[in-house]
């Protein structure tokens, strides 16, 4: 007789459910400073560490140590965290805006305005990026004009995608910024092809692709690895890792049994995990990987550890699914008041300045919002011409899309 | 002109347009070192080098992902799915992606890129090497959905779809990749080289997308047809002594409606014949359009003759493979309409 027991189905649960008392004491923070910066040119075998540690630059006091400090001049640093500030007003502005009804729909980035700005610093303004649905802040950080992104959202009639995509996602070639797609990973192999594609052609720009944890699960994400890896393509392949998904915490993508940057060990790349609420550790990793891509060793994956402070989108409650106070007990703080604190730490920066830069932002916003909202808001009908939905589905327009314009009279 | 079958014809339009442009590279499983499990692919990357024609890995959403990125930086990437049975995987990335990237960018990004892939059947590959589904792309906005039935029109439609600026899937009838195939399967397949259409310019030479051929003149009634369904109905023609106006669709996205129309018109009847099942198979399609076109010229019902709704079994080939049997009697019946 074999020694048979019965087996047992597990699904994996959050720590916490609404009503618990936020609960991070198992995670093991490695002290700010304390991993070491490899060259670049280093081989993936011998950064196997790399994924079960957190890359960490500033400490709790606001000081930034250890060998990833990127040592930003204080005006890079400044103007970093006005970006951040902008991208949270913004944010604010059109959460707000669709709930009064002027849009069907917004996605905000709080608490994760370091993941795309510093980003941003970190890549050439010419390097192609193929963004998730949250990194607003690349095109903000690239000085998109804002009125564009709220026309967008607002789907009126200067909606530079005219009226055709969701709100949020944007689209601009100028400014390198990848049309965004609704069909979660898709563009992260797209990136490697594109990336593919500038080594064939012995360009000098290289790709940077942003998913979420919980996108890894999808065969997108195997396919990326696998051939930024096997093409040695000079690409950046971001996780952002914010713990949920829409209502499903990270461990629902396996995240409990593995970290996410160690995924990248199977494919024989780097895979970097980084304090994602941390300005200059982003800034820092994505400045190794942009070297490393551009020095033709290849693509590196990164996992941004960092926290969704606040809904999905406007159409999800997280109170109906994690603890209401969860994001204030972080343990990795928010990204806008650790640089704050840095800066006012090295003397670069005061309260003063603080307030009269987020009266800045704000009166940016009100001024673009007040222009967009004056082109038009959903719902009040100003937006393209009907006969334009027919428009750049093919190149030349086929004539079964001529007589079905035809036969709805525009 | 040389002879070429079609898989000959297939390699010179890649030959030539990755001699003529840079941009254009090819890859796909099997597809760089020993040429492609059907040869399409054989000898381009001795020519151009490794990273023009180079294998990848078996990953058909991988592929069309990397290919859709490559057609955004601005090359033409023409890449080898190597079954249509196995595109699946891949079909996100042309449903989700390829085919929309231009209208949600409002034409900022496009995806100039070839999908080609062998289906059909007809060879004993059973329900995983045998389908055709056309149809499955034909409904999707934004794509072009291209099918030779010889090798003159394989390489003319080949170089249009890697010039044209929107993804295209290439459909490749492989059961004829030899030789046209009449479908009587107990009886000897000519070679291309005794056919008109297997003289091949060796140069730069396009057949448009959109454009179908009239390849039988005819009477009688008009068959609507693609690949190697084609060659089927010319057979059945032939036997039944019906004077049956063939047409060649080539493009099934855009269709043309006009030659469509024009036939149906002057035939009052009209045949429908592929191997995919029936039910929503792109006869359902053309079927709606000559009703909406041709209603008042009409003298008989629309017919279809097609797979059946089954996955295509190994054993029965036969029985399912829709054969110039089945396309003449469904001919006889549509004359005997009165």
């Amino acid at each position: 007789m074999k020694n048979r027991i019965p087996l047992s189905l597990r699904v994996p649960e959050p720590k916490c459910r609404p009503g618990d008392k936020p609960d991070f004491s198992a995670l093991k923070l490695p002290e700010a400073g304390s991993v070491p910066r490899p060259e670049i040119s280093a081989h993936a075998r011998e950064l196997l560490e790399y994924p079960f540690t957190l890359i960490r630059v500033l400490d709790a006091k606001g000081r930034a140590v250890g060998p990833w400090n990127p040592k930003l001049e204080p005006e890079t640093l400044r103007r970093g965290l006005k970006h951040m500030l902008l991208v949270r007003v913004y944010d604010d502005r059109m959460y707000r805006a669709q709930r009064q009804g002027k849009t069907s729909f917004y996605m905000k980035s709080t608490g994760e305005e370091a993941v795309a700005i510093a980003a941003a610093y970190a890549l050439e303004r010419d390097d192609m990026c193929f963004p998730s649905y949250r990194q607003q802040g690349l095109l903000i950080a690239r000085g998109y004009p804002l009125i564009d992104m709220m026309n967008q959202v607002y789907s009126n009639v200067k909606d530079p995608v005219k009226g055709r995509q969701l709100p949020i996602m944007y689209s601009s070639k100028e400014y390198n910024f990848f049309t965004i797609s609704g069909n979660l990973g898709t563009q992260f192999p797209q990136a490697v092809g594109w990336a593919m594609a500038s080594a064939y052609k012995g360009d000098d720009r290289i790709a940077a692709s942003w998913i979420g944890d919980g996108t890894t699960a999808e065969g997108d994400f195997h396919y990326a690895m696998t051939f930024a890896s096997v093409y040695r393509a000079p690409v950046i392949l971001n996780v952002v890792n914010n713990q949920w998904a829409i209502s499903c915490f990270q461990g629902i993508a396996g995240g409990n049994e593995a970290t996410f940057a160690s995924k990248a060990i199977g494919y024989g790349l780097p895979g970097l995990r980084v304090d994602g609420n941390d300005f200059l550790a982003v800034y820092a990793a994505t400045q190794w990987a942009a070297a490393r891509a551009r020095a033709n060793f290849g693509a590196t994956m990164i996992e941004l550890y960092t926290y969704r402070a606040e809904a999905h989108s406007t159409s999800d409650d997280p109170s109906r699914y994690r603890p209401a106070d969860e994001a204030k007990a972080w343990p990795l703080g928010d990204p806008v008041e650790r640089l704050k604190q840095h800066l006012i730490a090295i003397g670069e920066w005061s309260e003063e300045q603080h307030q009269a830069a987020l009266a800045e932002a704000q009166e940016q916003v009100r001024a673009a919002n007040k222009e967009a909202e004056a082109v038009g808001v959903l719902g009040q009908g100003n937006i393209p011409s009907v006969k334009t939905m027919f428009e750049d589905v093919y190149k030349d327009m086929p004539w079964h899309l001529r007589r079905q314009r035809q036969e709805t009279g525009v | 002109m040389p002879a070429m079958n079609m898989i000959q014809a297939l390699n010179s339009a890649l030959d030539v347009m990755m001699a003529k442009d840079p941009n254009v590279l090819a890859y796909g499983e099997d597809a760089g070192y020993f040429g492609g499990v059907f040869r399409v692919t054989d000898g381009l990357q001795k020519k151009y080098g490794l990273t023009r024609a180079f294998d990848s890995p078996i990953s058909e959403g991988g592929i069309i992902a990397t290919a859709i990125g490559m057609g955004v930086y601005g090359l033409r990437p023409v890449v080898e799915v190597q079954f249509a049975d196995y595109i699946y995987p891949g079909y996100d990335q042309i449903v989700s992606e390829a085919s929309k990237i231009r209208y949600r960018s409002a034409g900022e990004f496009f995806v100039p890129i070839t999908i080609r892939t062998p289906y059909g059947g007809g060879i004993f590959g059973g329900q995983t090497h045998s389908q055709s589904p056309e149809s499955l792309f034909t409904h999707i906005a934004g794509i072009k959905t291209v099918i030779p039935s010889n090798p003159y029109d394989a390489k003319g439609l080949l170089i249009s779809a890697i010039e044209d600026d929107d993804p295209v899937v290439f459909f490749e009838p492989k059961r004829i990749y030899n030789g046209p195939f009449s479908g009587h399967h107990d009886q000897p397949v000519l070679p291309w080289a005794k056919h008109p259409a297997s003289d091949v310019p060796e140069g730069h030479y396009t057949v448009p997308l959109g454009k179908a051929a009239v390849v039988r003149p005819g009477n009688d009634l008009t068959v609507l047809a693609y690949g190697t369904m084609v060659h089927v109905s010319l057979a059945a023609a032939a036997e039944s002594g019906i004077d049956a106006e063939v047409i060649d669709l080539r493009t099934l996205v855009p269709v043309d409606i006009d030659t469509i129309v024009e036939s149906v018109k002057k035939t009052g009847r009209c045949v429908i014949v592929h191997e995919a099942p029936r039910t929503s198979g792109y006869g359902a399609e053309l079927c709606a359009l000559v009703q909406e076109n041709c209603f008042w010229h009409l003298e008989a019902p629309i017919a279809r003759v097609t797979g059946f709704d089954t996955p295509y079994p190994h054993a029965f080939e036969w029985h399912y493979f829709p054969g110039p049997k089945r396309v003449g009697e469904a001919m006889k019946r549509t004359m005997e309409t009165r």
